[in-house]
């Protein structure tokens, strides 16, 4: 699956579930995601709103608000250790330290009444308790100078609203690389910044994950970002992965319907394709309360059959970790079986 | 360019929209002003739909509102059809202005929640009826009808007529908005990032329907994006804007294929392509820096701190638009005849000061 096969595998999700429970039923937001993440390698997720992207980073990063969340199943290793099993205070000490996360909003993530530096050397000092305030600052600074940040010594003494969409990302970036995260979970890190601003940034994430060893997971439904970032892609459909791939294999072969209907659907700037229509998938994303056991895409996708109608596809592997649930890639006997098996249950 | 033997349907003549600073005390003197739109000019003729390009604060979205009136420019002329919109008495502008509608960007912010759809679609017809600025008066029978029209022709189902926006989703509540701005017979839509606040598959769905109205009914479009790729999908021609500015303006396929600003190069080699193969192949322009901020009147080329090919010379000479071809125009020194390459700080700044 791994582009770099020896690489060391820093996290582990496996079979994820959270569910909301609201007053029109219970929305599972993510429903069974798997993913690995080795050292050095850069996870795009990508998907519509409401697919659960970001429920599946904030399951991982424990930040899931309970009531009315919850986290029904599954496991999140890492270093092999489950970390839905630690208290809240063990979790602490890995949050913002070993596993970082930056948001989408560079406007709204950052507390507006608190320095810069106040901000910063809190962090640090909060994981490391034997550094000195004087130690924190210096490291802070070196931090902001890494990321980009002309005259760091004065700009540390700034409040955010001081500071540009741009460079409060990089504020934020510098903030969640400063204890040295082994694990970096981007949500949406460029959707509110400008295409310039967004090269800037894509750079500067690529960058330090390649020199500190960073494993990257970088939420976007951006496909050019993912394009040009990411190692490995997972698709997200209605709360689950629809598909996985690396990278290249994924643009080249998409082989579920949903991945290949994203892939045309957008407008590309390098091949002409003017005043034609776009490919567009048509309908509308299907709501999550209650889903009964179908592929979630069926309504939508062009290549349905009744089989969709009845029955969730099982994972197929398609060779070179590239795995797809879509029923196309099932045995006829499969199929046929799980047809049978829906009908029964229908009428029971 | 066949459109050039056709008389222009909108002109913008050195359009300029500045919003004053004021002090804030009880006095509240005036201390500056941000140009937002600092002396724009274009044509858009009938039926091509022109893009128009730039980062957030380059003033692309009041340049829009002030053709539509929806601020008072601060001076410079928009000739709509031959009527001057900003000099021109109410009753004459509120006649032309039934011919330019508006899409704005959040389908969330632009519907009032206590509307139903029905009314919504109909407001801009109930409300011309009323002011008798219609040519043939509509009974409400005429509008009931041209409201389920309307919504059929968007893609929506006419019986949820009597809904309310918050009922659909996002794309559903764009083709509400896309309804409402044809509901008056408009000749020209002006569309402020229609599909920016969409997911990739209903940003297609509702680009397709854009294209095919304005095949129907031989709409024009200005169209705001700040996407290149969808900006290159729907335009015969493409503006780009830098800081209240015009920085070049051209044929969309002559743009894509040889940018001329440098401001232009830069910002389609950051756009990201979603093949793997090119995007890790390509090489990036990264700018430094951000948009300084357009408080203040410069004599200078406004790309100028970010620019990666300055002279000394652009330090202090505004760039004028210089033509590549006829229908090419670009506002940089780079293109001029001369070379001002060799030129010195020293020197220019003393020509300036001359010329001053």
């Amino acid at each position: 699956m791994s582009l770099k096969p020896n690489a060391k595998t820093v996290l582990e999700v496996k079979d994820l579930k959270t569910y909301f429970k609201t007053d029109a039923g219970i929305v599972k937001a993510v429903d069974g995601v798997s993913f690995t993440v080795h050292e050095g390698e850069t996870l795009g997720i990508v998907g519509e709103s409401g697919s659960g992207k970001s429920v599946t980073n904030l399951s991982v990063m424990r930040l899931i608000s309970s009531p009315p969340g919850k986290i029904v199943g599954g496991e999140v290793l890492f270093e092999g250790q489950d970390i839905l099993k630690l208290s809240e205070t063990e979790m602490r000490s890995i949050r913002g330290d070993k596993i970082s996360m930056i948001f989408q909003d560079p406007m709204t993530s950052l507390n507006p009444f608190l320095r810069i530096s106040t901000q910063m050397v809190e962090t640090i000092r909060l994981h490391n308790k034997d550094v000195s305030k004087k130690e924190a600052l210096a490291r802070s600074i070196e931090m902001l100078k890494l990321v980009g940040i002309p005259s760091p010594e004065k700009r540390i003494q700034s409040y955010p609203h001081q500071f540009s969409g741009g460079m409060r990302q990089r504020v934020m970036i510098a903030q969640a690389l400063s204890c040295n995260a082994q694990v970096l979970v981007a949500d949406e890190p460029t959707t509110a910044l400008d295409v310039t601003i967004q090269a800037q940034i894509l750079e500067l994430i690529d960058k330090l994950s390649s020199q500190m060893g960073t494993a990257v997971i970088l939420v976007t439904h951006d496909l050019g970002v993912v394009a040009g970032m990411c190692d490995v892609v997972c698709v997200m459909y209605a709360g689950r992965i629809v598909e996985k791939a690396i990278t290249d294999d994924l643009y080249a072969r998409p082989s579920h319907p949903y991945t290949e209907g994203l892939i045309k659907s957008v407008p590309r700037m390098d091949t002409a394709n003017k005043n034609n229509r776009l490919f567009s998938i048509e309908g509308q994303p299907p709501n999550v309360i209650d889903l009964p056991p179908c592929c979630p895409f069926h309504p939508r996708c062009h290549k349905s059959m009744e089989v969709c109608r009845h029955a969730y596809p099982p994972i197929k592997d398609l060779g070179n970790g590239h795995e797809v649930a879509c029923w196309l890639y099932a045995e006829e006997a499969t199929r046929a079986k799980a047809l049978q098996d829906a009908e029964q249950q229908e009428k029971v | 360019m066949m459109s050039e033997k056709k008389k222009p349907l909108l002109e913008v003549r050195d359009l300029k929209q500045h919003f004053p600073i004021s002090t804030g005390s009880f006095l509240n003197k005036q201390v500056g002003a941000i140009r937002a739109v600092d002396g724009i000019s274009f044509d858009v003729y009938p039926g091509e739909t022109l893009g128009i390009v730039g980062e957030s604060g380059c003033g692309k979205s009041t340049t829009v509102r002030s053709i539509s009136q929806l601020y008072k420019p601060t001076s410079g002329s928009v000739i709509f059809n031959g009527v001057d919109l900003v000099n021109a008495d109410v009753r004459t502008m509120l006649k032309a202005r039934r011919n330019i509608q508006m899409i704005f960007q959040d389908p969330y912010a632009s519907l009032d929640p206590r509307m139903t759809v029905r009314s919504i679609i109909a407001e801009p017809m109930e409300i011309y009826n009323n002011r008798k600025l219609m040519d043939t008066p509509m009974s409400s029978m005429d509008i009931e009808r041209r409201v389920e029209d309307l919504m059929e022709r968007v893609g929506l189902n006419k019986a949820f007529k009597n809904r309310y926006p918050h009922e659909f989703s996002g794309g559903q509540r764009q083709r509400i908005g896309i309804a409402r701005a044809l509901a008056l017979n408009p000749k020209i839509i002006l569309a402020d990032e229609p599909v920016s606040a969409l997911d990739v598959s209903i940003q297609a769905q509702i680009l397709n329907l854009l294209g095919d109205l304005q095949k129907e009914f031989g709409l024009t479009f200005l169209f705001i994006a700040h996407d290149l790729a969808v900006i290159q999908h729907i335009s015969t021609r493409v503006a780009v804007m830098y800081l209240g500015k015009i920085v070049e303006i051209s044929e969309a396929v002559q743009l894509y294929e040889a940018p001329k600003h440098p401001y232009t190069v830069a910002l389609l080699s950051a756009a990201p392509i979603p093949d793997p193969t090119i995007e890790r192949a390509r090489q990036r322009i990264i700018l430094t820096g951000d948009v300084p901020s357009p408080d203040k009147e410069r004599n200078g080329c406004y790309f100028y701190d970010r620019c990666p090919k300055k002279m000394p010379w652009c330090s202090c000479h505004l760039p004028p638009m210089f033509d590549i071809t006829d229908n090419h125009q670009v506002a940089c020194w780079l293109y001029d005849k001369k070379d001002y390459s060799k030129i010195t700080m020293e020197e220019s700044q003393k020509d300036a000061a001359v010329k001053a």
